[in-house]
């Protein structure tokens, strides 16, 4: 009755055209988001604390159906190709449903890995798994977005979901000193983001990528000055997310405070969020212009895989080390973003889908060495960890060989993709300095897993297994890390199916057609 | 230097000389003014008095929750009020639209009701 009481008013005023709405390219998205609306109201009436953990059992389930609802999606992309929706606001392409992917698989480990993580430390409840499966929305609709608002917006939501889920752990100190800095730096990092959204704006005409991108194909600009400054805040924005150098100095201190499986979703889904609205905005829209912006991000790029290895290799405290490591992986995947190339990008989405599984499997194993109140995190908790749990000590050491790009695992051949796309393009020093660094930084994997087989060497005769609580590894974890160790080396000895559909995720940045 | 960078000479001129204003005055009054620390002037000031007590106290969080929850639902009104002014131009799809918005919310203050933050006691 109220629609007809409008639909009566209305003689008078002229309807607004509204968009057509093409529900199908959103499915993604209104799956995790439903998935996150639907775990609030229910958490919210059930009680907190049960035996079975319901809540990670529907956020794996609510990640599963977007896994089930980007395959017609993708049938659909290869069969008509790429196509937009929302009046040309969202985009869907190969690359956008592969990223898609890639967060549902980082949202399912974190989620197995949160359940035993919040049983152990008594803050059960439906919040970080609600506060997981926005962030990954978010994420998802930066991979998708065709337009730059929309992106700034999937950055916003999958940001301040991630600064919440960092102060998650209400006890300590360190996850609201991880939580505060996280928000703040963040927020600075957004306010660049959106500046340089207005310059480009400024600059071009438009925010959406497709007219960006054929404004910039069809002009050359009488003075350039206002793009290059928009290129040069853009990169601030995303620099700050994927943890480059010289935006990283958040990273070592909010992983370390975070709780350990939310730093398994941050450096795994959040990270693919980053690099993919990187690759979206600056190899697929600003291609033309890439001798511009090239330069820069090899600079970032070797400062990044320099930094990350050097730094990690003087701490003491493994999610400091992993840490570091991870801003040296931003370091490779930006070699892949600087190539600028179809190789490049496809080496890029082969090194994010590898990274996901061996850094959530690395933290997952950090979740459970870290004993109740998430803190002993030093080297010396590992050490001698092979005789205590073999097992344990193996998927770690497993994860720990990937990262440092040992064959037969897929780290090796995450690195060696990207480096071939950095000689493709010409890139020689930076190849270099990647693998040096490679070399650096397999020092300090080394370590860990020499401390946890041998002990730490400082002549200590007593036997490291005395007096040490055996480390509980619950159901999920256990299921987490072992589909962690079974992708990553599934991954190296058979890479053909991933390679494959990597190199059919190119961005195509397609304007809608009505 | 482009057009667009020299209508803003003005204001970097006015940022310069305000700078510039500021601190050559505080600096003067640094320079000019007798340096003799003394341990009472770094008290805290309290009409004169002695200070009794720490400057620190505890602040109830129910102050907080019922603040933040009033900017949301305050936010949330400040996007109805434009909608509702231009209602029938909407139309179907509008009010559809608006009212998923307002659901969202309004799931939103389930939570917090069933997390007992609703609660002033």
């Amino acid at each position: 009755m109220t629609l007809g009481l409008l639909a009566q008013a209305g003689d008078g005023v002229a309807p607004i055209d509204t968009p057509g709405v093409a529900w199908s390219a959103l499915s993604p998205i209104l799956v995790l988001i439903g998935g996150a609306i639907v775990l609030l109201v229910v958490g919210a009436l059930a009680p907190r604390r049960s035996r079975i953990g319901w809540h990670a059992m529907l956020t794996v389930a609510v990640a599963g159906g977007t896994i089930a609802a980007v395959v017609p999606l993708w049938d659909r992309v290869h069969d008509d190709g790429p196509y937009s929706a929302v009046a040309s606001a969202v985009g869907v392409d190969g690359f956008s449903l592969f990223v898609t992917v890639v967060i549902a698989v980082a949202v399912a480990i974190a989620a197995l890995l949160t359940d035993g993580y919040l049983r152990r430390e008594g803050l059960e409840g439906p919040e970080p798994y609600v506060l997981m499966l926005l962030s990954a929305a978010g994420a998802v609709m930066m991979a998708s977005a065709n337009d730059l608002i929309v992106m700034f917006l999937g950055l916003e939501i999958m940001s301040i979901a991630v600064y919440v889920l960092a102060g998650l752990h209400l006890r300590r100190r360190r996850s609201g000193e991880a939580a505060v800095k996280y928000f703040v730096l963040g927020s600075f990092s957004s306010a660049f983001f959106l500046y340089g959204v207005a310059l480009v704006y400024g600059a071009t005409g438009s925010t959406n990528l497709v007219r960006i991108a054929r404004f910039l194909a069809a002009n050359t600009l009488a003075d350039q000055g206002l793009l290059i400054a928009g290129f040069a805040l853009l990169l601030v924005g995303f620099g700050f997310k994927v943890a480059a150098v010289p935006f990283h100095s958040w990273t070592p201190d909010v992983y370390q405070g975070s709780p350990s499986p939310i730093v398994a979703f941050m450096a795994s889904g959040v990270k693919a969020g980053g690099f993919a609205g990187l690759l979206r905005v600056f190899v697929a829209t600003f291609g033309t212009y890439r001798l511009d912006w090239q330069p820069v991000v090899y600079g970032i790029a070797v400062l990044s895989l320099v930094v990350g290895a050097v730094l990690a290799v003087v701490q003491t405290d493994v999610k400091r080390m992993l840490a570091y490591s991870s801003i040296n992986h931003a370091g490779f995947i930006l070699i892949g973003v600087q190539a600028a190339t179809d190789e490049g990008v496809t080496a890029a989405l082969f090194y994010l889908a590898a990274y996901t599984f061996m850094v959530a499997g690395a933290f997952g194993v950090v979740t459970v060495v870290g004993r109740r109140g998430d803190g002993h995190h030093h080297l010396d908790d590992y050490q001698g960890l092979a005789r205590r749990q073999p097992l344990l000590a193996l998927v770690f050491a497993i994860f720990l060989l990937a990262q440092a790009g040992v064959p037969l695992t897929s780290g090796f051949l995450a690195k060696f993709y990207v480096v071939e796309a950095a000689i493709e393009a010409r890139s020689f020093w930076l190849a270099l300095v990647a693998m040096v660094s490679a070399v650096v930084s397999a020092f300090l994997y080394l370590r860990i897993v020499l401390v946890m087989y041998a002990g730490a060497g400082d002549g200590a005769d007593t036997d490291p297994a005395a007096g040490r609580p055996r480390l509980a590894v619950p159901a999920a974890a256990a299921i987490a890390l072992v589909v962690a160790v079974a992708a990553t080396i599934g991954i190296g000895l058979v890479p053909d199916p991933l390679t494959r559909t990597a190199r059919d995720a190119t961005p195509e940045l397609v304007a809608a057609s009505d | 230097m482009s057009e667009l960078l020299r209508s803003y000479l003005t204001v970097a001129i006015f940022g310069a000389v305000a700078i510039l204003l500021v601190s050559s005055l505080l600096g003067l009054g640094s320079v000019l003014r007798p340096q003799r620390a003394q341990g009472g002037k770094y008290l805290s000031y309290e009409s004169g008095v002695d200070a009794v007590g720490t400057g620190w106290a505890q602040a109830e969080i129910r102050y907080y929750i019922f603040a933040l929850l009033f900017v949301l639902f305050d936010v949330e009104a400040v996007f109805i009020f434009p909608w509702a002014t231009r209602l029938e131009a909407y139309g179907a799809f509008g009010a559809i639209e608006m009212g998923i918005f307002i659901v969202i919310l309004a799931l939103g203050l389930l939570y917090a009701w069933r997390k007992g933050v609703l609660r002033w006691i």
